[in-house]
């Protein structure tokens, strides 16, 4: 690049795990970027790059999003949510306990993405069918698990949370 | 990363279309598609505009002729979701329901939905091919598993849009806005052909942006489906896909639109098909006959001739079930 081609550095206002942030970003910058270079949110993976994978998955007002395809201007005013902020500070979250539990994590490349999209999934609707969650699911590669644990994992962390009782207690009882 | 460029969030439809008509300049709705083709360099641009601050064409509402308007920025969540449209407008719900993933579907809107452009490998890599000003259609010798078996002359591109066919089988109109004022074309002739302009999948000129789509009124008893085959099941573009619209209020078809996706540069009106069925009772022996007619005129590349087999099956699945 040469000199007179720099980026514009924009100044803007971030609103990412209910933290607010002012931050310079280059203008071309895609959310995920500005997660991971600007912020050092690193959670959010960069996998394809391109819509194709969902491991850069966050949460934008709620919604699952691709972090890779949206430039980093349309997060403005929204509220971002990333892996780094789905755990409390008590401890994880049921479904990050479940996935552990049901080994539904391998190489935990798409971990992120598939956490958040299943956490959108559980907050509008507390008893999914298998189908429902395949449908949830149906944006998040995993190359390594064949999915049966991930589905697995989801039902046990919604259990967990209708009964108010850690993953671990209900896969016992 | 992406190229450099500078972004643009207008206020007012006013201003998107002053900064829209600036050189260099591309229209953002939901992003999905065009910044894989920014980060390919299928195109480059040195502004980007942002539509998304443009509530008034968020929304679905409905008209005084007792159709509905769907402003361009409404997201396929949006149009899958809507009550009315998944009960009267049923193809469109299930169209936009199967495009892309749930991640997608958040971002992308309908606008941009029938504005993406074409997939084939060789227009989104690096060759120089006739959609982008070269002098060869790589698909013709190459590659082209994918490409269409109607409608092609020079290039062979499918138009990969899931909603347009179902828009097209309603018989929707596209509002277009542009600095000089706006006019509304029927979403037929909104898509054009390689014989018609080669580097273009519809007729929008520079500067000038969707701002809704219309759907007249539906008479009533009036079932409409759309069906797709995918390679996966999810998360993929159609090799091909069915949309019908039919109104048979007694034993026999009144009215039928039978459009075709995943096969042509553009939707794929079945005009013989619909013919055969017009009028008709809706039996095997109809049937058989519309199957036959849904694939007249096809001509297929070296490595797609599957997908007339894909087109039969599916126009007599599809209509099967509507009997
Ligand atoms: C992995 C993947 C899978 C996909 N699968 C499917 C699929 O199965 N079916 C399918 O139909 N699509 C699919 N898509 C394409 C997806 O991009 C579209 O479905 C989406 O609706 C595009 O909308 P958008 O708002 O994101 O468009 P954008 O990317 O914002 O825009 C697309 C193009 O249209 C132009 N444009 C946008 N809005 C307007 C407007 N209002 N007026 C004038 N021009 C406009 C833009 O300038 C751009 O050139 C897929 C995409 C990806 C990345
Ligand atoms: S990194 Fe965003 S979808 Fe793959
Ligand atoms: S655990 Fe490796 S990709 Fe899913």
């Amino acid at each position: 690049m040469r000199c007179w081609e720099r980026p514009l550095i924009e100044i803007i206002r971030l609103s990412v795990n209910g933290d607010s942030h002012e931050i310079g970003v280059p203008s071309h910058y895609t959310l995920l970027e500005t997660l991971r270079y600007v912020l050092g949110l690193t959670g959010s993976k960069q996998g394809c790059d391109k819509g194709d994978c969902g491991a850069c998955t966050v949460l934008l007002d709620g919604l699952p999003t691709l972090s890779c395809i949206l430039p980093v201007q349309e997060a403005i005013g929204r509220q971002v949510t990333t892996i780094e902020g789905l755990a409390d500070p008590d401890g994880p979250h049921a479904l990050q306990d479940a996935l552990d539990l049901t080994g539904g994590a391998q190489c935990g490349f798409c971990t992120p993405g598939i956490l958040m999209s299943a956490a959108a999934l559980l907050n509008v609707n507390s008893s999914p069918t298998r189908q429902e969650i395949r449908e949830a699911l149906s944006g998040n590669l995993c190359r390594c698990t064949g999915y049966t644990k991930i589905y697995e994992a989801v039902e046990l962390a919604a259990r967990a949370l209708r009964e108010q009782r850690p993953p671990a207690e209900v896969l016992r009882s | 990363m992406l190229p450099n460029f500078t972004y643009e969030r207008p206020g007012s439809v006013d201003e998107a279309l002053e900064h829209g008509s600036s050189e260099g300049a591309v229209l953002h709705a939901g992003g999905t598609d065009l910044l894989g083709c920014l980060r390919d360099g299928v195109f480059s641009a040195k502004k980007v505009v942002s539509l998304s601050g443009l509530e008034e064409l968020r929304g679905i509402s409905p008209t005084r002729d007792g159709g509905l308007r769907v402003g361009a920025l409404t997201t396929l969540t949006g149009v899958a979701s809507d009550p009315t449209i998944a009960e009267r407008y049923t193809v469109l719900a299930q169209a936009a329901a199967s495009a892309a993933s749930p991640q997608l579907r958040n971002q992308g809107t309908i606008g941009g939905n029938i504005c993406q452009r074409p997939r084939c490998w060789y227009f989104r890599g690096d060759w120089h091919c006739l959609r982008k000003g070269g002098d060869t259609c790589y698909a013709i010798a190459g590659e082209n598993h994918f490409h269409c078996i109607f409608g092609g002359s020079g290039c062979y591109i499918v138009h990969p849009s899931d909603t347009a066919p179902a828009l097209q089988a309603l018989g929707a109109s596209v509002r277009i806005a542009s600095r000089s004022g706006s006019r509304t074309v029927p979403i037929e002739s909104f898509f054009l052909l390689p014989a018609d302009d080669i580097q273009r999948e519809n007729l929008l000129e520079p500067g000038e942006l969707v701002t809704e789509v219309l759907l007249p009124p539906v008479a009533s008893g009036t079932r409409s489906v759309y069906r797709k085959v995918r390679d996966r099941g999810a998360w993929d573009f159609a090799l091909a896909g069915l949309a019908a619209v039919v109104t048979m209020p007694g034993d026999s078809v009144e009215t039928a639109s039978l459009v075709l996706s995943g096969v042509a540069p553009k939707p794929w009106r079945a005009a013989e098909a619909e013919g055969a069925l017009t009028g008709a009772r809706l039996d095997a022996e109809t049937i058989a006959r519309v199957v036959a007619a849904s694939v007249a005129g096809a001509l297929p590349l070296e490595h797609n001739g599957y997908k007339v087999a894909l087109v039969r099956g599916l126009m007599e699945e599809t209509l099967r079930a509507l009997a």
